[in-house]
């Protein structure tokens, strides 16, 4: 019988938390499985992403990427181990069909934030940045990308929760990490591990979430993200006071303007 | 494909179970989704506060919900009512947001003219509000219904039997050709559905098509 007990009773037992079973071992795995695939997807998927809704050419990507993304993770799981697994003799045979797998599912998320962020870039800026003789790589680098972290960051919240989840579900090909108490929980009928690992995903995975929404919140420019009514009220202030102080200046210019232009 | 033949019987009784849990939690979800839409879009505070708890449900992972949800609701474990709830809960996380921005997006001159002609708040939401919303909610349903496919096909791994049983038991057989059956048998009922609900918005809003 599963009870608040017996799933506390789990994570107060000290035999759970040491050894290559033990919980900070399984989650620094799935930490290490989630930061590799991150990786791998983010280096294929900005440079493609931004150079599509840069160029506006070959959108076919996105749209296909994003067709992918029906394909059943499991299925997809078993089909790659299936393909790749006996290409490899080592240990590697478990988890480098694991990470490719997380890593194409890590791909569309990622790449379709890129590039609806980019799109969605006010036409009027990306003409001004090229007014103002800013050659394709700086309009891209210092007004495009900046303006795109918002969707870009949301692709990257979906990607990591995907990844976290998927890394979860490869537990059942022998990857490692946390899904391991999910499965061998199943598979010895050990119920009460599964529900405390179910509860040690799903905190990670919420965790996760956190630090990415607090790193949203660091890296958008506070003009695009119009944070707070703060910034919006400060501006308008800025803006009320400077045409204070224009006004006050043509006033000044125009008592002055007899003055300074008698030694003209 | 032999092999499909041989088994389509099998294949469409796990297709129409694969279709009942991913489809009725379609209809929960919409059916609880709409009124909290409705409520988001009332109060920026309720937006911000019904968004993040929505957004929580959904990062957690579909394995662990199957999981927590039987202890959490007293079921036992292999009730498919467990994966049910656990889609519904992922589609309410989904759609809430799409119907808040759906009613959000009807245009004000538009609501101002139902109030002029007398519409009670509920009626003008009824007859105003939320069919103009349909285009953008469709879209939220076709998003979650796809997803909802990909997910049940997940809950195999703890015995609960729909498309999904094709690629545990392919797996555990070593035999590719089951497993590829269960993909491909996964993706045509995403498609059906995604065709369905796409259909049933064009019924819904014939002013759409009208071309000047």
């Amino acid at each position: 019988m599963i009870t608040f007990a017996t799933v506390w009773a789990w994570f107060t037992d000290p035999a759970n938390w040491q050894g290559s079973d033990g919980v900070p071992t399984r989650t620094l795995q799935h930490l290490e499985y989630t930061f590799i695939t991150l990786a791998l997807a983010l280096a294929v998927a900005v440079p493609v992403g931004a150079w599509v809704g840069h160029s506006g050419r070959m959108r076919w990507l996105v749209t296909g990427a994003n067709a992918a993304r029906a394909i059943p993770t499991l299925g997809l799981l078993f089909a790659v181990s299936m393909l790749v697994s006996p290409l490899f003799t080592s240990g590697l045979a478990f988890t480098v069909p694991s990470i490719a797998v997380l890593v194409l599912l890590a791909i569309p998320p990622l790449l379709s934030g890129t590039y609806a962020g980019i799109e969605s870039v006010d036409p009027a800026a990306r003409d001004a940045a090229r007014g103002m003789g800013m050659s394709g790589w700086e309009v891209l680098t210092g007004v495009e990308l900046p303006c795109a972290m918002p969707l870009f960051l949301s692709g990257l919240r979906s990607a990591t929760l995907q990844v976290i989840a998927t890394a979860t579900i490869a537990a059942s090909i022998s990857l490692g990490g946390l899904g391991r108490y999910l499965i061998d929980g199943l598979a010895s009928q050990d119920y009460v591990q599964m529900v405390a690992g179910s509860i040690l995903v799903a905190l990670l995975a919420l965790v996760a979430d956190l630090v990415l929404a607090l790193l949203e919140r660091f890296a958008v420019s506070p003009g695009i993200s119009g944070r707070g009514q703060s910034v919006s009220r400060r501006r308008r202030l800025r803006l009320r006071r400077g045409r204070a102080r224009d006004t006050a200046a043509s006033v000044k210019n125009s008592t002055d303007a007899p003055l300074s232009a008698d030694p003209a | 494909m032999t092999w499909a033949l041989d088994h389509l019987d099998e294949i469409f009784s796990l297709a129409g179970q694969h279709a009942w849990l991913a489809g009725l939690p379609l209809l929960i979800g919409l059916v609880i989704s709409i009124p909290l839409g409705w409520l988001a879009t009332r109060k920026a505070s309720l937006r911000t506060g019904l968004l993040t708890v929505t957004g929580l449900l959904y990062t957690i992972p579909s394995l662990a919900l199957f999981i927590l949800l039987p202890p959490l609701l007293g079921t036992k474990v292999l009730d498919p009512v467990n994966v049910i709830i656990a889609m519904s809960i992922y589609t309410i996380a989904l759609l809430t947001r799409t119907v808040a921005d759906g009613l959000a997006a009807v245009d004000t001159s538009t609501r101002q003219a139902a109030v002029a002609m007398g519409y009670s708040t509920f009626g003008r939401f009824r007859a105003v509000d939320l069919p103009l919303a349909i285009p953008v909610v469709a879209a939220g349903l076709r998003v979650a219904a796809v997803s909802n496919v990909s997910i049940v096909s997940v809950a195999s791994l703890i015995g609960i039997s729909q498309l999904g049983y094709f690629l545990t038991d392919g797996y555990a057989r070593s035999f590719p050709t089951e497993v590829w059956v269960g993909i491909i048998a996964c993706l045509l009922l995403a498609l059906v559905f995604d065709l369905v609900i796409q259909l049933l918005a064009r019924v819904l809003t014939p002013w759409t098509r009208v071309t000047a």
